[in-house]
């Protein structure tokens, strides 16, 4: 079980890694927090897992999509005007 | 310092810090045991004060003052945050249009929020008893309030969320946690000791003396925080640009 959780851990964060757009990294970011509380919670640390849940695969990618949102806009409106 | 010196420093540097964790790591109790000294010492001293939460115990009893720290920063971080975010001479800010809503997204989302707010509301307020606390329970229950964003619109979800009082909260919140510990150093002595109010029954929610405030304070602290900081996000990318939506 920890093994599997682990290997989990590594897939998820190696992703996010290689994955080069934010947006996506968001996401795979999210993912990794899901499976990082998963792994807090096979190695019985529940409440490291909650704040992981809420903060890792909540907050933190829910902060950056809108960071990479702001970022892109004045991009997309030079776009436009060409 | 020139170029050569400074990476010899941090050689140096690296090789004594990398010396020292691994003497440290070789004196680690072995992975999976079931006996640990600080745990134990850990569990004790939390049962014998009543709090059901040796989590809770480590955090707002044993290791108050660390916690003291953490919401600092995170107070801190948020101050920060505000001040950055804030509307610059240059910017305009633009009405969001309502949005229209995909209808199971609505009505799953306006499902969920009461139950998440809830759950989020449990978690803090049983922090010393079960899994959970302040932390997680505060940040379970702003991220809720945000699920209005998604089943309705940005306007509805201003108008229930007054970003100053918010704010207020934030630093109301601190000062309850230190006017908690200035509490207990005027009546027992020192500063955030937990023998100042009765422990109460093992257990029970009013159990483990000043836990339970503290977690509610930092309950508060934390949910505050986090509402302004995606209130202060959401402004940025949603309020000073024409489109909505997500």
């Amino acid at each position: 079980m920890i093994v599997v959780a682990l290997l989990l851990v590594a897939a998820c964060a190696t992703t996010a890694v290689l994955v080069r757009d934010p947006v996506h990294q968001a996401l795979v970011l999210a993912v990794l927090g899901t499976v990082l509380a998963v792994l807090f919670t096979v190695l019985q640390a529940p409440d490291v897992a909650l704040s992981q849940l809420a903060v890792g695969s909540a907050l933190t990618p829910l902060l950056m999509l809108l960071a990479v949102r702001k970022v892109k806009r004045p991009r997309r409106h030079k776009g436009d005007e060409r | 310092m020139n170029r050569r010196t400074r990476l010899w420093l941090v050689a140096v540097g690296g090789a004594g810090l990398a010396a020292l964790l691994v003497a440290a790591c070789l004196e680690l109790p072995d992975f999976g045991g079931d006996r640990h000294p600080y745990g134990d010492r850990a569990v004790h001293e939390s049962l014998a004060r009543h709090t059901a939460n040796t989590i809770a115990s480590v955090n707002f009893d044993q290791r108050a003052l660390d916690t003291l720290g953490e919401i600092s920063i995170l107070f801190a971080a948020v101050v920060g945050c505000v001040v950055l975010l804030r509307q610059t001479r240059d910017e305009h800010r633009a009405r969001p249009r309502p949005a229209d809503v995909a209808r199971p997204v609505r009505r799953y989302a306006l499902a969920v929020l009461p139950v998440a707010l809830l759950t989020g509301l449990y978690v803090i307020a049983h922090g010393q008893l079960s899994p959970g606390g302040g932390f997680q329970g505060g940040v379970a229950a702003a991220t809720a309030l945000h699920l209005l964003y998604l089943g309705a619109d940005y306007r509805t979800l201003e108008r229930i969320r007054p970003v100053g009082l918010y704010e207020v909260g934030d630093a109301l919140a601190v000062s309850a946690y230190l006017v908690t510990g200035l509490a207990c150093l005027i009546g027992a002595g020192s500063f955030l000791a937990n023998t100042l109010l009765p422990y109460g029954t093992f257990n029970t929610l009013s159990s483990g003396g000043t836990v339970p405030l503290l977690n509610a304070a930092v309950g508060m602290e934390v949910a505050c925080a986090v509402v302004v900081l995606l209130a202060r996000f959401l402004d940025q990318a949603v309020e000073i640009v024409e489109e909505n939506g997500t």
